[in-house]
């Protein structure tokens, strides 16, 4: 791969990332309500309250606040939580590990899972198993996180009997068991939309790499068909769906918030409602600006894989 | 038309949209019992023959919550989507035909305003309008502004250099004429497509901050809030939220399956 290619690509995320710090700056200045208030409450008087504005900033021009507050990010400081009274870098960093946990269980299995299924759609075209799997991923794509989650609480989760916890965390350090067992419902749930987008992807794709000349030409050289799939076909197939897995980064990012909510798993996405309910303004800019971060990133990594994947991108 | 209702997902999206807007349209007038009346002796209950989809905690009638709450969801879909598929065509368009500073300005605050995963920055908006129906509504069309504008600029670069906008330039036409007498009209195709699929996105995103509460407010016959409403009692019984979950799933798919076949239809290469 070519420094220059991976040079330019780089250069493009940090101005989106610039861009980003922007945009996240002045959404979080527009939000409604006082931050001094919300710290000192309902009760305070207008003294404290100008000293506690000065105190955070908030009497400097917006300008100045935005400097500050992003020469803060770039120095690995975020400020303190106007409401846990705490460090916002603590605060997010294990939040942070929480949600990538989740994600990542989420994003293996349904890889290992969708390519898989795609492949055999493809394979047995028109058959019951390819109607199955396509109805399959249609209604996975129409199902929103908060209805998905409720459908599998129902099932796995009545309270007499329940077969799966119905939420919590249990730290994997102390109870790896535990913590699986605890993560099957969240990552279950946010896997579904995606299993139904890859699995569609990579039959469609796979479909039309099986009909292609050189898979034919695989084949009347008398290459096992075996091989052909995992060598020939696969790989080629393999490359739209990588940008679709990115993508949909995007929904699992978003769908974290869902139902880290929902099945009370303390992750970036609960840290976020409750800091927007709390108007704990650093504690928003931050997290908003780690998600932004990790699907730009995620975004980088599929574009290299591709280009790691197809030499004819790499040289565009 | 035709090629629309060829193929297998044409049929079943036309056939799921039709159940959908006749609930939308009829809902609240064929809805068996009034929404919001209490049957206090029948609560919780399984569908049967009095209730048909069963009840929920107050003995409220599941069927006529649902039918009264159509129009609203899609509306909702429908509203959000137009708007935000007006104001990103008509700053995509922009771009396109301006092209120069101004389009790599625009672009750029597309980029970074993509960067935020949609349901994160409808959040954001949502709490800066406020929650309830109208505000969710804007702050989904909001976030669906950038995406549009994307397709727009694309859709509207793709025709700017054939021979039809050539000879328009070429006669001395104006600017706004060329954009939308012939640059628009063209460019129209994929933009369609693509609102088609967004509205099913709307109409989940607007159930979920229903079902989060920063979108539509009790007793609101939203389907989301119904969900969440309902949440305490699915134990007890499943269908107070099967019910709801399901609708939303079958008007998103609707819309979903209506897309695929439009796009398919536009684009015969596409056809698998």
């Amino acid at each position: 791969m070519s420094l220059a290619y991976l040079i330019r690509r780089l250069g493009a995320v940090i101005v989106v990332l610039a861009i980003v710090t922007l945009a996240v700056f002045a959404i979080t200045a527009v939000l409604p309500g006082n931050a001094a208030l919300m710290v000192l409450g309902e009760n305070a008087t207008p003294d404290a309250l100008a000293a506690m504005e000065r105190q955070l900033g908030l009497d400097q021009p917006l300008a100045v606040q935005y400097l500050d507050w992003i020469g803060g990010v770039l120095r690995g400081d975020f400020g303190t939580s106007l409401r846990l009274q705490l460090p916002v870098a603590q605060v997010v960093g294990e939040a942070f590990w929480h949600s990538a946990a989740l994600a990542v269980i989420a994003l293996v299995t349904v890889t290992v899972v969708a390519i898989p299924l795609g492949t055999l759609a493809a394979l047995r075209r028109g058959t019951a198993w390819d109607l199955g799997i396509g109805l399959f991923s249609y209604v996975g794509t129409a199902l929103p996180e908060f209805v998905t989650a409720t459908l599998l609480l129902v099932v796995f989760a009545a309270p007499d009997g329940p077969i799966l916890p119905a939420g919590g965390f249990v730290a994997p350090g102390e109870d790896f068991g535990g913590f699986l067992l605890h993560a099957v419902l969240p990552s279950a749930t946010l896997g579904m939309i995606l299993l139904a987008h890859i699995s569609r992807q990579v039959r469609s794709e796979m479909s039309e790499v099986l009909s292609s000349d050189y898979v034919r030409a695989a084949r009347l050289k008398g290459v096992k068909e075996r091989r052909v799939i995992l060598r020939h076909a696969l790989p080629n197939a393999l490359i739209p769906a990588v940008t679709v897995i990115s993508l949909d980064i995007g929904y699992l990012l978003g769908g974290i918030i869902v139902v880290e909510e929902i099945f009370a798993w303390p992750g970036l996405g609960r840290l976020l409602i409750y800091a927007l309910q709390n108007r704990d303004l650093p504690v928003i800019q931050a997290v908003v600006l780690l998600l932004a971060v990790v699907y730009a990133l995620s975004n980088l990594a599929a574009d290299l894989v591709i280009a790691w994947l197809d030499p004819r991108v790499r040289y565009a | 038309m035709r090629r629309l209702l060829s193929s297998p997902t044409g049929i079943a999206g036309c056939l799921l949209l039709l159940l959908v807007f006749v609930a939308a349209l009829f809902g609240p007038w064929i809805a068996p019992y009034d929404p919001q009346e209490f049957h206090v002796t029948a609560r919780l209950q399984g569908p049967g023959p009095e209730f048909l989809l069963g009840t929920d905690q107050y003995g409220r009638d599941l069927l006529s919550r649902l039918l009264n709450g159509a129009p609203a969801t899609v509306l909702f879909g429908l509203g959000a989507t137009a708007l935000g598929v007006g104001a990103g065509s008509v700053i995509g368009v922009i771009a396109g035909v301006a092209g120069g500073r101004v389009d790599s300005v625009i672009m750029r605050v597309l980029d970074g305003l993509l960067a935020m995963p949609e349901l994160l920055f409808t959040l954001l908006i949502v709490s800066f309008l406020g929650g309830g129906t109208g505000q969710a509504m804007l702050a989904v069309a909001v976030t669906f502004t950038p995406g549009m504008a994307r397709i727009a600029r694309g859709a509207t670069l793709s025709v700017r250099t054939r021979e039809y906008v050539l000879a328009a330039i070429a006669r001395g036409e104006s600017r706004a004429w060329i954009v939308g007498r012939e640059v628009l009209p063209n460019a129209l195709g994929p933009i369609i497509v693509e609102a088609t699929i967004r509205v099913s996105f709307a109409i989940m995103i607007g159930a979920t901050l229903g079902f989060l509460g920063l979108g539509a407010q009790p007793p609101s016959t939203e389907w989301g809030l119904m969900v969440s409403e309902a949440r305490q009692y699915m134990f007890r019984n499943p269908w107070c939220v099967i019910v709801p979950g399901l609708a939303i799933a079958i008007t998103a798919m609707g819309f979903n399956l209506f897309g695929d076949a439009l796009r398919d239809a536009f684009d015969p290469r596409r056809t698998r």
